[in-house]
């Protein structure tokens, strides 16, 4: 079981690389209603739930390609695309709605050019929002690569997207 | 000491750990949540373990990291036990001086204490703090005293007695009575009766003779936190009450069903079944006494469904997480087609506790219905947020001024949201009703796991209602008509009102849409998806009407209804407004009042956030 939610180490193996996969079936096999712990380490591992992944995983576990993505969509956690370098969730809960986290949201929208569930061009930033990240108290709250930022507000939103960018070398480096 | 093989074994080891922490002169807690996290606790922390170390003390100070001690809004938090010297909003810098004065010395850092908002008066010790000295902490209290990473701690405070004593002393028939007559009920929303619902899983027959005890850890309610909490800060108390419900039930495995936004909550688990198992509590022949017993744990995937029962077991067996009708009840038919027991992490950590007070003095503490504490996260527009243990019954006015603090900024109270997607708003003039189950319920809400949401003057109720039905319909698992397409029906008008759509027939229609996908929906969420429109309607109706008649959104959110100005005698021209507006909708010269042109403003409300006057206002 791995700590989703947590990814500061956050180096993806290139779905190529079909090795881990074997790994984790191998960990798995025989586990009853064990798919969905087997998503969430592929999605730990490769980053997302690649196409070419999920067919290799249906034949090796003897299942419809369909039954996989069937079970996969239905939860939310699960991603079909990468994600960029830094992924950036905005909590959309009661706690932080009631403390204007839209205007949050706003905010980074506008900076990145891109609403939830996508991911900046150049593989940098992914923006996603969440229903409650259990840290109402400190709402609104968000969380960078797994750290939590409570209190905010639009200009610290934009103050911490434009610490990023300069400290990440965005320009220089684009897609690492 | 390695395996714990016998009760007598279990007290010897418990009075080897008081000697051992007997030795230390000082004991400091540094709460740990994922609250203070957020304000950098662990650097506090340490800082605190360098100092000591440096100072060569570590010998005689027991330094703890750990759960959420529910202050929230104040941390870092620190406590010291041997003077329950009590500070918050601690910086690392701060420290050192905390050190000499308070832990080598028994000074007070006057500047480090509480200070109450009403005088101005600095508070030394916890208990005398507002926010605490009304809350009956039965639970959270061991948040406070134990590092959740280390058993020792948990068995030092009697833990694990409670399993032996009913493994030794007592029959599974006696331990399904004792909670019955505590009268312990579900503290993951509906409130079924604990000890009704182990016998019929004790009863009810199984092919195989296998049985299944699950705790319910998806904490699926937006503005929740306190299964997070208890998981995080005292995850052997889970593990002891399901051990104990397995023994009373006859079940052999256990399963954890946490949510995977708490990967905190995961890690102290799955930390703290290893060290169960490693002393014996825990797996083949616990105790010595012949129970058999695992726990695994399962990660959710994000879907608010799957914290349904049904819907929960259906997703642990790994399929798509959709309710189904019940009858059977998962006590006849649950995992894989086997009696299954759920019940929610809080029910489960009040297992030990009843035990070891027993149900005559557990069955003091409340209501005559509820009984117990319950705790709730109290957040939104309050003072002090933070997670709050109080006996049922309380009313709401003691729990949002009292022990809340009342509305920041001198802004008006409108509502406290209970029960999360199936609950409702609870309006002021109902403050005073005692916090029950049959009361909640009464009003049109309900207790749900805990979320304490409050609303001032600036909270629209029409957008509220919006929010929970956009929630709703994105979370309907997609299985019975009523509620996928009567949550989106619902959406589609609440969403006209806020545009400024809204006619008068909307409220009818949204009246007996409600009745209808109340009628008919498979499961609880659809059965209760309309409850916070129906609430904002029964006790907010004005405000409804406000944008329908007069295309106005009295709490200046929804924005296709209101206004932005500058109010020229605040404004001191700074330009802060200016610079940040993406439509170049301000216009005026450096030091003198600016202006909004509506035609052109998005009312995306930057500006307002940006003005170090306060001088935009919204109409
Ligand atoms: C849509 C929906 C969501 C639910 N979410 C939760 C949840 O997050 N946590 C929980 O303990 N119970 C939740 N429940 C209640 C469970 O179905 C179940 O009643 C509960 O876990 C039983 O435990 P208890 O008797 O200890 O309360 C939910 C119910 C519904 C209908
Ligand atoms: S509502 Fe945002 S963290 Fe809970």
């Amino acid at each position: 079981m791995e700590k989703e939610g947590c990814s500061c180490n956050r180096s993806f193996v290139p779905p190529e690389d079909l090795s881990p996969l074997e790994d984790i079936v191998e960990r798995y096999r025989g586990e009853r209603g064990a798919l969905i712990s087997v998503f969430h380490e592929i999605q730990q591992t490769y980053g997302y739930l690649d196409e070419g992944i999920m067919g290799e995983l249906a034949k090796k576990l003897g299942y419809q390609l369909s039954h996989l993505y069937g079970l996969a969509t239905f939860y939310t956690q699960f991603r079909l695309k990468p994600i960029g370098k830094h992924l950036i969730r905005i909590c959309h809960g009661t706690a932080c709605h009631v403390r204007n986290v839209r205007e949050v949201t706003e905010e980074a929208k506008r900076f990145l050019n891109i609403v939830p569930g996508e991911t900046t061009e150049d593989m940098y930033f992914t923006l996603e929002t969440v229903n409650c990240l259990g840290t109402c108290a400190i709402a609104p709250v968000l969380v960078v690569d797994g750290v939590y930022h409570g209190h905010m507000t639009p200009s610290k939103m934009k103050k911490l997207l434009e610490k990023m960018v300069k400290e990440g070398g965005r320009e220089a480096s684009g897609q690492d | 000491m390695a395996r714990i093989e016998t009760p007598a074994d279990l007290e010897q080891y418990r009075l080897q750990l008081r000697e051992k922490f007997g030795k230390y002169q000082y004991a400091v807690s540094v709460c740990g949540g994922t609250g203070c996290r957020a304000y950098d606790c662990i650097n506090v922390f340490e800082t605190l373990r360098e100092i000591i170390d440096k100072k060569d003390m570590s010998h005689t100070v027991n330094l703890r990291l750990t759960g959420c001690q529910g202050f929230c809004e104040m941390g870092p938090l620190m406590f010291i036990h041997k003077n329950g010297i009590f500070y918050v909003r601690i910086s690392p810098e701060a420290v050192e001086r905390i050190v000499e004065s308070s832990i080598l010395g028994d000074e007070v850092v006057e500047e480090l204490l509480y200070k109450s908002p009403a005088d101005g008066r600095r508070i030394v010790h916890q208990q005398e703090i507002p926010f605490y000295n009304k809350q009956r902490r039965f639970l959270l209290a061991m948040n406070r005293d134990i590092d959740p990473l280390n058993i020792d701690d948990y068995i030092a405070k009697g833990g694990y007695g409670s399993l032996a004593w009913a493994l030794f002393e007592s029959s599974s028939e006696e331990i399904i009575d004792i909670i019955e007559r505590a009268g312990l009920r579900g503290r993951g929303g509906a409130g079924f009766p604990t000890g009704r619902k182990w016998r019929i899983a004790r009863q009810a027959p199984s092919p195989d003779g296998i049985k299944y005890v699950i705790c319910n850890a998806d904490e699926g309610d937006p503005g929740a936190y306190m299964d997070r909490s208890l998981l995080e800060g005292n995850p052997h108390q889970v593990i002891e009450g399901m051990t104990i419900g397995a023994y009373a039930i006859g079940a052999s495995e256990g399963y954890v069903y946490v949510r995977h936004e708490y990967p905190l909550a995961v890690h102290h688990l799955l930390e703290a079944l290893d060290q169960a198992r490693e002393k014996g509590l825990l797996g083949k022949n616990i105790l010595g006494s012949g129970l058999d017993f695992d726990i695994k744990v399962s990660v959710g995937g994000g879907a608010f469904v799957c914290g349904e029962e049904t819907g929960l077991i259906a997703s642990i067996e790994g399929k798509r997480g959709m309710p189904r009708p019940r009858p059977p009840y998962p006590a006849n038919y649950g995992l894989w087609g086997r009696p299954t027991n759920i019940n929610n992490v809080e029910t489960w950590q009040n297992v030990p506790l009843i035990l070891q007070m027993g149900a005559d003095e557990y069955a003091k503490i409340g209501t005559e219905k509820s009984k117990g504490t319950k705790i709730f996260s109290l957040v939104g527009k309050i003072n002090n947020t933070g997670l709050v243990e109080v006996p049922m019954g309380i009313t709401l006015r003691e729990i949002v001024y009292e022990i809340g603090g009342g509305i920041p900024r001198g802004k008006a109270f409108k509502a406290v949201q209970t029960g999360g997607p199936s609950g409702g708003c609870i309006p002021a003039h109902l403050l005073d009703i005692p916090v029950d189950f049959e009361r909640l319920q009464e009003v049109g809400s309900m207790m749900g796991s805990g979320g304490m949401i409050v609303m001032d003057e600036n909270t629209c109720m029409v957008d509220i209602a919006r929010y929970f039905m956009e929630f709703l319909t994105h979370e309907s698992c997609g299985k019975c008509v009523p509620c996928r397409l009567g949550t989106k029906r619902m959406l589609e008008i609440l969403t006209k009102i806020c545009d400024g759509q809204g006619t008068n027939e909307n409220l009818e229609a949204l009246e007996s849409l409600a009745a209808d996908i109340k009628a008919s929906s498979l499961c609880a969420l659809g059965g209760t998806s309309p409850n916070p429109v129906l609430t904002t309607l029964r006790y907010f109706r004005d405000e409804y009407e406000e944008h329908i008649v007069n295309k106005r959104c009295p709490a200046g959110i929804c924005q296709a209804l209101i206004t932005l100005r500058i109010d020229p005698d605040t404004c001191t021209g700074c330009g802060a407004c200016l610079k940040i507006c993406p439509v170049e909708a301000i216009s005026g010269e450096k030091k003198q009042p600016h202006s909004i042109d509506p035609e052109v403003c998005i009312r995306c409300k930057l500006c307002i956030s940006r003005c170090p006057k306060e001088a935009i206002y919204t109409e």
